[in-house]
């Protein structure tokens, strides 16, 4: 299993704080997450919010300060008359409270974050949109979570040092690692299916958290993936767990982040699919796959899957690396065309999408987000 | 080196030997790598996460064997 992220294991939860006479801040839903992730160790190294050296080198450098990569800013944007020394309470309507002991108060440059991060300042990418909507100073320093939120999914919401033991516990030495946000066709079983054969166990680890209309609600997602373990892997291979995490759109930076939440997971393997956290056309296909080159020292190894799609003439789910035959014999796993089936009643034929997993996502009266 | 690198103090000078140097030069030639620097770089950090040091543990026996239980209870663990 790899070391953390950094070497150690975060864990910052003292149950016990006295938050009386301490002023509160509220914070969102996002926010509330990040605190979470810092304080269980998703996040480690980091024990807080960003100080500016961190922010700045990781801008410039895609590198903590001490050299530890690190792509994504974690950071706590605020006004207001807050200054360095202060402790406030960060407070989501959700429950998520935390301590926060501000170390560091520190102006930044908007456009700069969003191009170097985000490869673009055009406020129509809405990571871009979301940074120059912050408020106009950073504050970082350690945060100590007192109390979780959301309540919702508890018995998938799995921390890094649960994770760690249980991956022990099965024997899996090697694990391999899969991010979705989407319910499961039969490309994603076969690219799943296709690493897990090298490795003792795969890690499925659904996104749970703000989606856009028209996309699957997470309790689909997860039922779905549910009956496709069910009935299509060895329990002993497979194991589900979410990760609250918001999305940011950064498509090769975000790519790196992704990989080293799942290496504190335990993960020594992530797959890495065609436009990686992308969004629109701001990135190359494969440019999340290219920006590993730059991690030597990342710590837990990429792979990297092209689609895969069902060949008439080979009679199986195959790739363009091992199928000879013409684009006329493929049927490629188009999401929008399963969408709109599953919309129009239809169960989408089985070299598309287990029946099983179809019949869960039909059991909804409305497995889409209004 | 350029000043402004010089000066955020983020890079420092090693001495390697001009052979060294010279086959590194070589063997960049084509690659991603704009300098002799950056390769050096790239292979040191390589070599030294290669070496990273095993994991402390965090929890104790007994925090460990609850979080098992947790496991087992939510049917992760038989």
């Amino acid at each position: 299993m790899p070391a953390p992220h950094g070497g150690k294991l975060v864990y910052r939860v003292d149950k016990s704080i006295d938050t009386s006479g301490i002023p509160e801040i509220k914070i969102d839903e996002d926010m509330a997450k990040d605190v979470e992730n810092i304080a269980y160790g998703v996040l480690s190294p980091l024990q807080g919010f960003m100080c500016r050296n961190d922010f700045e080198n990781v801008l410039e450098h895609m590198r903590l300060e001490n050299d530890v990569p690190w792509t994504i800013p974690i950071v706590f944007d605020i006004e207001g008359d807050l200054k360095e020394g202060d402790e406030v309470i960060l407070s989501a309507e959700g429950g998520t409270k935390a301590l926060f002991h501000i170390e560091d108060i520190y102006d930044y440059d908007k456009k700069a974050y969003a191009e170097k991060v985000f490869r673009t300042t055009d406020a129509a990418h809405p990571g871009v949109k979301k940074v120059m909507e912050m408020k106009p100073k950073l504050a970082g320093g350690k945060i100590t979570l007192i109390q979780e939120g959301d309540e919702r999914f508890k018995k998938y919401y799995l921390k890094p040092h649960e994770t760690r033991i249980l991956f022990r516990e099965k024997g899996w030495r090697e694990v391999v690692a899969f991010q979705t946000r989407n319910v499961p066709h039969m490309g994603h079983e076969y690219v799943q299916k296709t690493a897990l054969t090298f490795v003792d166990g795969i890690f499925i680890n659904p996104i749970i958290g703000k989606k856009k209309k028209g996309d699957f609600r997470d309790e689909v997602i997860l039922k779905s993936y549910e009956a496709l373990i069910e009935n299509y892997y060895l329990k002993e291979r497979a194991v589900m767990a979410i990760l609250r995490t918001m999305m940011r759109y950064a498509g090769p930076r975000e790519a790196i982040f992704h990989a080293i939440m799942r290496k504190n997971f335990g993960c020594t393997h992530f797959i890495v699919g065609r436009d990686h956290a992308g969004v629109g056309n701001y990135y190359g296909p494969y440019d999340a796959h290219e920006i590993f080159n730059e991690f030597p020292d990342l710590g837990i190894t990429p792979i990297f899957f092209r689609s895969f799609f069902y060949c008439k003439k080979c009679g199986g789910v195959v790739n363009e690396k091992i199928c000879p035959h013409d684009k006329e014999y493929h049927v490629y796993y188009s999401g929008t065309a399963i969408r709109k089936m599953l919309i129009n009643g239809e169960i989408p034929p089985e070299n598309m999408m287990r029946k099983e997993v179809a019949e869960i996502i039909m059991s909804y009266e409305n497995p889409f987000v209004d | 080196m350029t000043a402004e690198k010089e000066e955020k103090g983020k890079y420092t000078t090693v001495s390697i030997p001009t052979p060294l140097a010279e086959k590194i030069k070589k063997r960049i030639e084509g690659t991603g790598f704009n300098s002799i620097s950056s390769y050096v770089t790239y292979v040191l950090r390589e070599l030294l996460a290669n070496m990273e040091e095993e994991e402390e543990e965090v929890f104790s026996k007994e925090d460990e064997e609850k979080i098992k239980e947790r496991l087992r209870a939510l049917g992760y663990l038989d």
